[in-house]
């Protein structure tokens, strides 16, 4: 009986997933591209990198990639919590 | 400890995986890549030598205090160099275009690559490599200490 | 419609990760399909950024001047660093679990009812 129900709802969900996939816009189209374009025409004056992306993850948007570092750094600290022996 | 074919080719490859690892890091701002791509593929030589020779052996080699000192150390020194354009603003570029370390100007346009340019980019990719190194190989070591027992 | 199979493969990862979360009793294999829904989730913000007939967007030894978007592509970035930290951390709790109750089926550990 449960799992008639779960079923029912996974197929209704999955129903959703799908007709709003192919219902979204074109694939190869994007919208609303004018801060890309000006990052691609001017990575290599300002931030000298050939590496578009890396000049964007630590150079255009750095502070993110500090918000990364501290969720890596709370992973390790919070794994080490979990497998300490309680000194009797 | 597995079997001797395992551990023969484990320290055949073991140095070969740790210096590509490197190369990806280093080249990060010429070619995909960077420091969280080689800091995992680094993280992924050390799980090996823990699965060819057990933890008993790999905890002799290599300490766990010492793996979160070099994680302090990557995280501090992204900090600081963020910190030190803070004359125009928080994690400016000081150092591209400017003659010094790392200070080459770009070819405008598709071109070969030069490793002296794009500023302060290398620095920070080193920074954060050896930060998710650390921070992996301290996981993946935590995980097999917990599994055997603890206190054996 | 056709064009549009990339976003349907993207949604056809994230139901057999909500599947494999709903339907299986091993512990072990609702963090596959955990990891399974995170892995749906990175492609789709990937494919979101694609322009047609545009290459990578790295300059050394390019073949055109048309380039894909790469906002996209560092926001994914950091998006898989926070899903191997959820990953590493339930995979802990599971590892605890077993010594504990030393099963790792899950409907059988409920000890705290009645």
């Amino acid at each position: 009986m449960r799992r008639s129900i779960a079923l029912a709802a996974l197929l209704i969900v999955s129903g959703f997933f799908l007709l709003s996939a192919f219902e979204m816009r074109d694939f190869g189209a994007p919208v609303c591209e004018d801060m890309d374009q000006y990052i691609i025409d001017y990575a290599q004056k300002e931030a000298s990198a050939n590496n578009v992306v890396t000049s964007v993850v630590f150079d255009y948007r750095g502070f993110d990639t500090l918000g990364e570092a501290t969720v890596l750094f709370t992973a390790a600290v919070a794994v080490s919590v979990v497998f300490r022996r309680l000194i009797k | 400890m597995m079997s001797k074919i395992v551990r023969t080719i484990t320290n055949i490859l073991y140095s070969f995986i740790l210096i590509f690892g490197f190369y990806i890091i280093m080249h990060g701002h010429l070619t995909p890549g960077g420091g969280f791509q080689g800091g995992a593929v680094v993280a992924s030589g050390i799980a090996l030598v823990l699965i060819a020779y057990g933890y008993d052996t790999v905890n002799e080699w290599i300490k766990k205090s010492r793996l979160s000192v070099l994680e302090s150390v990557g995280a501090l020194a992204f900090i600081g160099i963020a910190f030190l354009g803070i004359g125009t603003t928080f994690f400016y570029n000081f150092l591209a275009n400017a003659g010094g370390l790392f200070g080459d100007p770009t070819v405008i346009g598709i071109n070969l690559g030069n490793l002296n340019t794009s500023g302060v980019l290398p620095l920070m990719n080193w920074a954060v490599g050896l930060k998710v190194l650390a921070g992996l190989g301290s996981i993946v070591l935590l995980m097999a200490y917990g599994i055997r027992g603890g206190d054996k | 419609m056709i064009g549009n199979l990339p976003y349907a493969a993207c949604a056809a990862l994230i139901i057999l990760g909500i599947y494999a979360l709903m339907f299986k009793r091993n512990l072990i294999k609702i963090v596959i399909g955990l990891n399974l829904i995170e892995c749906g989730v990175n492609l789709f913000l990937i494919t979101l950024g694609y322009k047609s007939g545009s290459v990578a967007p790295i300059y050394t030894m390019a073949e055109k001047k048309e380039m894909v978007l790469p906002t996209p592509q560092a926001l994914t970035l950091t998006s898989i660093v926070i899903g191997l930290a959820t990953t590493a951390l339930i995979l802990s709790f599971a590892v605890l679990i077993y010594k504990h109750y030393n099963t790792v089926d899950a409907s059988k550990v409920r000890r705290l009812r009645g």
